[in-house]
């Protein structure tokens, strides 16, 4: 199969099959699915103010998919980075409080720093559980992610709990503003109201970093062999706990990140659950982005359009919420879990197809001959 | 004249541009050992892989008895009376004997039937071709002769009268695959065909009626084994005349490189692997460690490459090692100029999803050329991988391809050059030749021979007791853990090492094996007094 065909044609088929049973359940509710599919397609990318919501939401996936995507490379799957994200706002939200910053730029460099590093702390706990222990990733970061939770629900009912009546900090200081898309691009066509911010750079910038390191750097060059063979990455020398420990920082300073969007972006303050189940569908673009970071780019916009078109359609029609939860999950299913149903045909497919010109071909240059 | 077992007709299968089989021919006639010989990648392993009905043919015909047979899955190949013994078992390890035997065979919703059934039958097989194997024993206590007598019980329970054996005694003492030709000859002798797929000559002189000679996806020639000789069926196979000794000078050892004392192992289990090591190498001489596969080689040479903790005394070059693992590993060792070619290369030698290039610069990756500072060097890592395929005829010479679609010489050659070329002071080599082709096979004993004659000091392990008595320039018998003596190439031979092997002095004055308190050396080390 050619690399295109892997990295394009595959996910986009998933997507065509997912689209489609999604439009079997929209007809039977009793709407028409190509008008969804319409409502949703241009409610999420038909005007700025939909592109607007749409990257902002694929901002909170980008990191998260990246996180999720650096620790498949080293073979450990971080599914709690609901939990890191989470630790992260909380990190944003101690910085961006404690000083009144002079400039935006400066405390989208502290608050970055400090969402990364609270992130990763919250990483550190189940990698060296994992690493020394053996106590399974899986299971230590899901708990973590119920201990973030319940950790984020005292402080905010409790020490950090701002002067109103609700579980929330104070509203963060003007100094600690990110400039929105409207303040950058308004020349675009952006509403005031719109979410996307100065963070959707940073992801970008995040990509082409996990790029580098993942491909270009020693550390990045022992991530992916420890995470083909353990056995073979001690030969080699290579320590398998440091690895280990290393690759969830980055994951969990990478998911951490994420607080810079939604918490200091958009929220301008930290609330009771900030992250929505970001971290989860990190694992869905990290899977169907195949921990590439462009896939990732990629897979995460498609969610950001879900995500964006889900509302809409909710918005517009009849089709109730819970609706667009199943299209989301359709998605996710044929894209994550159900991969090889359309992977395999199209690899033979391609087999036959080519098998079929080279015997053809010959024959077609004999005449010349 | 009676119908052949099995006809091929035309047999073909490309893998996208690869031609696998090209029309194919094959007669195998019923009641026969009939080998089929070739160097990796010659296709034996598709070809039978369409017999079994793993692949399908893209053209060509099978007749089973005289009948023409489609075989579109292996169910279809057992019905045909087909059984195959894979070169890595199948078995469900925490199953029991029996268990592994009816598994996918079970008549009825219930167990037991099936079972009592099977047991019967064992008993029957056991007697008649002593096949004994315990039915209630756990597949995973079982050791690796007993597993394969199982796998072969499994195509008998299933009506076989065709039996495939795919490199079969690679894993296997010289005793047990004696033992194994007993049984092939038996169930022979009972009417059975059986096909054999090696790329060991000896075993088709030994025990085949007819031998097919395959190379490059095509069926040369078919022959009596009677009325061919290895040479002749070496160069058959690779098409070139073949060095099948090593040619070499004799040693001249010099200082001692490796100085080993009192090594000890206690695995994860608990169990000792060592029970208290004493060896001594040279530069310039090869020690070779024979031994049934299994008892302490490879725990010997992950200790010494640092891979697993001991404790005991370890010099390099007169200067000691730490063995607990918290100062030194696989990195360090490598720093001290120890190389290693580990027995198992799927395993730990290469990361098969890694491009040839990432291969030949791992264990050596934080060294120039391949990384400065914490950058890699992508362009200097390709340049040195396309020279050392050059330098040892890798093929394809592609330095883009995953390494796993090389050929297990291929692969061999990618680790031999990565070890060999950071000139090492010292070389560990695990199972330098299985599963390599005939012609790298001969390539690899040179280039370990060149090592030596530029004054390194060689630790080989192979269970293959033609390569340490070739190659080496001292032999020590390793048995349960312990080294049960040294011996000379040339005053040696392969009856007494097999006793040594089996764990028996092979003195033959009756002496009883040396136990774990013994004084190092007892016995006949030839070497001893002059390297201390």
């Amino acid at each position: 199969m050619p690399k295109w065909a892997d990295v394009l044609l595959v996910p986009l088929l998933n997507l065509v099959l997912a689209l489609i049973v999604s439009g079997a359940v929209v007809a039977y509710i009793g709407e028409n699915p190509f008008d969804a599919m319409r409502i949703m397609v241009n409610g999420a990318v038909g005007s700025a103010y939909g592109w607007g919501y749409t990257l902002f939401y694929a901002t909170n996936f980008i990191f998260t998919g990246l996180a999720v995507a650096v620790a498949f490379h080293a073979r450990l799957f971080n599914i709690g980075g609901e939990g890191q994200a989470a630790l992260g706002g909380l990190g944003v939200a101690i910085v961006a409080l404690a000083l009144p910053w002079p400039h935006w730029s400066l405390a989208l460099i502290a608050c970055t720093v400090s969402a990364a590093a609270f992130g990763a702390a919250w990483a550190f706990l189940p990698a060296i559980l994992q690493a020394k222990r053996g106590s399974h990733i899986v299971i230590t970061t899901i708990m973590f992610n119920f201990i973030a939770a319940a950790l984020l629900n005292y402080l905010l009912v409790g020490p950090l709990q701002g002067a109103g009546m609700s579980p929330e900090t104070a509203r963060f200081p003007e100094g600690a503003h990110l400039p929105t898309a409207y303040d950058m691009a308004s020349w675009l066509g952006f509403n005031r109201s719109a979410p996307l911010n100065v963070a959707f750079l940073v992801a970008l910038a995040a990509c082409v970093a996990v790029w580098f390191l993942i491909w270009r750097t020693r550390l990045g060059y022992e991530i992916r062999a420890y995470g083909h063979s353990e056995p073979a990455a001690v030969y080699a020398g290579i320590d398998p706990v440091r690895i280990t420990v290393i690759a969830m920082l980055i994951s969990g300073g990478l998911a951490g990140m994420m607080a810079v969007n939604a918490v200091q972006g958009e929220a301008e303050r930290l609330v009771l659950d900030p992250v929505q189940g970001a971290g989860f569908i990190g694992i869905a673009v990290a899977l169907m982005g195949r921990s590439h970071p462009f896939g990732v780019l990629l897979a995460a916009i498609l969610f950001g359009i879900l995500y964006q078109g889900g509302a809409e359609l909710e918005f517009e029609t009849s089709v109730p919420r819970e609706m667009v939860v199943v299209i989301q999950a359709l998605v996710i299913l044929f894209t994550g879990a159900l991969d090889n149903m359309v992977r395999d045909p199209v690899g033979k497919a391609f087999l036959r197809f080519r098998r079929a010109a080279d015997q053809s071909g010959p024959k077609a240059g004999t005449p010349a001959e | 004249m009676t119908e052949p077992a099995i006809e091929l007709r035309g047999i073909s299968k490309a893998f996208g541009p690869v031609q696998a089989n090209r029309d194919i021919d094959l007669k195998v006639m019923p009641g026969t050992i009939h080998g089929i010989i070739g160097e990796n990648g010659a296709g034996k392993s598709t070809l039978m892989s369409i017999l079994y009905g793993f692949y399908k043919a893209d053209r060509g015909t099978i007749l089973i008895k005289g009948r023409e047979t489609a075989i579109p899955d292996s169910q279809a190949a057992i019905a045909a009376g087909i059984g195959m013994v894979f070169q890595h078992f199948k078995l469900v390890q925490n199953f029991t004997v029996l268990e592994n035997v009816v598994l996918g065979a079970e008549e009825g919703a219930m167990l037991r039937p099936s079972l009592a059934k099977a047991r019967r039958l064992l008993r029957e097989l056991a007697d008649e071709y002593e096949l004994e194997v315990d039915p209630d024993e756990t597949v995973e206590n079982l050791s690796v002769g007993h597993q394969q007598r199982v796998e072969i019980l499994k195509a008998l329970y299933r009506q076989a009268d065709i039996l495939i054996l795919d490199e079969p005694t690679g894993v296997l003492t010289p005793a047990e695959a004696d033992h194994l030709f007993r049984i092939l000859r038996g169930l022979r002798d009972e009417g059975k065909t059986i096909i054999l797929i090696t790329h060991k000559l000896r075993e088709i002189m030994d025990v085949t009626d007819t031998v097919s000679v395959m190379r490059r996806g095509e069926m040369l020639d078919t022959v009596g084994t009677a009325d061919t000789s290895p040479e002749d069926l070496a160069e058959r196979m690779v098409g070139r005349k073949v060095l099948l000794r090593v040619d070499k000078r004799p040693a001249s050892p010099g200082a001692p490189v490796l100085e080993v004392e009192g090594l000890r192992v206690v695995d994860a289990d608990g169990v000792e692997r060592l029970r208290g090591i004493d060896l001594q190498v040279r530069a310039g001489e090869i020690l070779g460690v024979a031994g049934v596969a299994g008892n302490g080689q490879s725990a010997l040479l992950e200790v010494l490459g640092g891979i697993s903790k001991a404790t005991g005394t370890v010099r390099v070059n007169g200067e000691g090692i730490d063995l607990s693992g918290t100062r030194s590993d696989g990195r360090t060792r490598r720093a001290r100029g120890i190389a290693h070619v580990p027995e198992d290369r799927h395993r730990l030698g290469l990361i098969l999803d890694f491009a040839a290039w990432e291969n030949t610069a791992f264990g050596y990756h934080d060294k120039a050329p391949y990384s400065s500072g914490a950058m890699m060097d992508h362009k200097a890592m390709r340049e040195d991988t396309a020279a050392k395929m050059e330098r040892f005829d890798v093929r394809p010479p592609d330095p883009n391809l995953p390494a796993k679609s090389f050929s297990g010489g291929n692969q061999q050659k990618i680790v031999l050059a990565r070890e060999i070329e950071r000139n090492p002071d010292l070389l560990l080599i695990g199972q330098p030749t299985r599963g390599v082709d005939i012609g790298a096979i001969e390539f690899i004993h040179q280039r370990i021979v060149e090592l030596r004659d530029a004054g390194k000091a060689i630790l080989l392990v192979s269970v293959e007791l033609d390569e340490i008595m070739s190659l080496s320039d001292r032999i020590a018998v390793m048995f349960d853990g312990r080294i049960m003596g040294e011996r000379l190439p040339a005053e040696t031979s392969e009856g007494e090492l097999g006793l040594l092997m089996a764990g028996m002095d092979g003195a033959a004055e009756g002496a009883p094996a040396p136990k774990a308190g013994d004084p190092p050396g007892t016995g006949a080390d030839p070497l001893a007094e002059g390297a201390a």
